[in-house]
């Protein structure tokens, strides 16, 4: 988010007469955060009298209205959907890899022996990810995988892992950066 | 069904006593931040359990929401507030 | 249909002794939040599915929305147990909290 702001800032101390016109907001973040956000109105209410609706429309629109360029900060709007859609296709991959890592700590945590078996370590390498929510996506399907956990991220990329034993470590960062420069659109 | 749910949330909270050890014996304030954690997770399954042991899922599943958020937000807090004390996390004789 | 329920039921009441079981066992601050983030958080997507399964016995609308909101549930916990427990390691970072290396002492 840093990023994205950086550049802004530096336009607004150029043009100082802009300080008093506010800035034309893109309409896209506000209708995307308002969708959402009724959508997750309707399926906790679960009423679908005038009423009930009424009240949803009015507060999901105050809220997505001040909190809209929160999430979807990037100009780019055009591949949202493309996006979406390889990001749900990557799913079922990463839920059969937590599976298939959930089992070797387990068979971790129930041997007699685990003291000799595990050997945690830090791990470093560097990512070639650009934008944020490819990052963030990237560290927390890390963390989830049992095994390893992201630690710190610097702001070119640069990570660093922990992880239990050798064989948790040794398949970073592999396919699982390509499957998510792929989903992203960032090959 | 309702005999299963029972032993079910029975061995939960047996679980959860456990936990409950690492809680209360941690040698750092962040073990013990984490024994937390794990017991507030538990507590949401169980609250669903006892939703469909008294017939009433559709109120506790509401509450149960309400818990997770709750304890998200509680462990988010509680790691930042501790992070700038240095001499907390020092382990103990 | 009540086997699968019970089935998977019982996949995660396993990993959820796991997770404990890891809690009391690993040797240090960092190696234990493995087990007690992850493993838990398998355990309550497996949980879930199965109650949610369980109250679409008798379909009706409330029901449906019943169990969407279960599956709502999972979805937050695997959005927000990394967030958490990113948080703590973070934290120990910043405290300087060494990790466990092979052949140090039980902490």
């Amino acid at each position: 988010m840093q990023k994205n702001a950086a550049p802004d800032q530096h336009k607004h101390t150029l043009d100082p007469s802009s300080e008093h016109t506010p800035r034309k907001r893109p309409i896209y973040p506000f209708l995307i955060t308002f969708i959402i956000m009724f959508v997750t109105w309707i399926l906790l209410s679960g009423k679908f009298d005038g009423f009930h609706l009424c009240l949803g429309i009015i507060s999901c629109a105050i809220v997505a209205y001040f909190s809209g360029d929160l999430l979807f900060d990037s100009p780019r709007v055009k591949g949202l959907l493309g996006t979406w859609i390889r990001f749900v296709r990557y799913m079922p991959w990463l839920l059969y890899q937590i599976f298939i890592a959930n089992l070797h700590l387990m068979y971790l945590t129930f041997h007699p022996r685990m003291m000799e078996l595990i050997d945690p370590e830090i791990i470093k390498f560097k990512t070639k990810l650009k934008s944020d929510l490819a990052l963030v996506t990237f560290a927390n399907s890390i963390t989830l995988t049992p095994g390893t956990i992201t630690v710190d991220i610097s702001t070119d990329g640069q990570f660093s892992v922990h992880a239990i034993d050798r064989h948790s470590g040794e398949g970073l960062p592999g396919e699982m950066e390509e499957r998510i420069a792929r989903a992203f659109g960032e090959e | 069904m309702g005999q299963i749910f029972i032993y079910c949330g029975l061995f939960l909270s047996f679980l959860m006593l456990l936990s409950l050890y690492r809680a209360v014996f941690g040698p750092t304030v962040l073990d013990r931040l984490i024994g937390t954690n794990a017991v507030g997770s538990k507590t949401v399954v169980l609250l669903i359990l006892i939703g469909l042991i008294y017939g009433r899922v559709d109120m506790f599943v509401d509450i149960a929401l309400a818990y997770g958020l709750l304890n998200f937000i509680a462990v988010l807090a509680a790691s930042k507030y501790f992070q700038k004390r240095r001499g907390l996390h020092d382990e103990m004789p | 249909m009540d086997i699968i329920v019970i089935l998977l039921i019982i996949c995660g009441l396993i990993f959820f002794t796991g997770g404990t079981v890891g809690l009391l066992r690993f040797p240090d601050f960092y190696s234990r939040l493995h087990p007690a983030g992850k493993l838990d958080t398998m355990g309550s997507l497996f949980i879930m599915i199965g109650l949610a399964l369980f109250n679409l016995h008798h379909f009706s609308m409330g029901n449906l929305l019943t169990s969407l909101k279960l599956i709502l549930i999972v979805v937050f916990v695997f959005m927000a147990s990394p967030t958490a427990i990113h948080a703590i390691v973070d934290a120990g970072v910043r405290a300087g909290l060494r990790p466990w290396k092979k052949g140090d002492k039980r902490r």
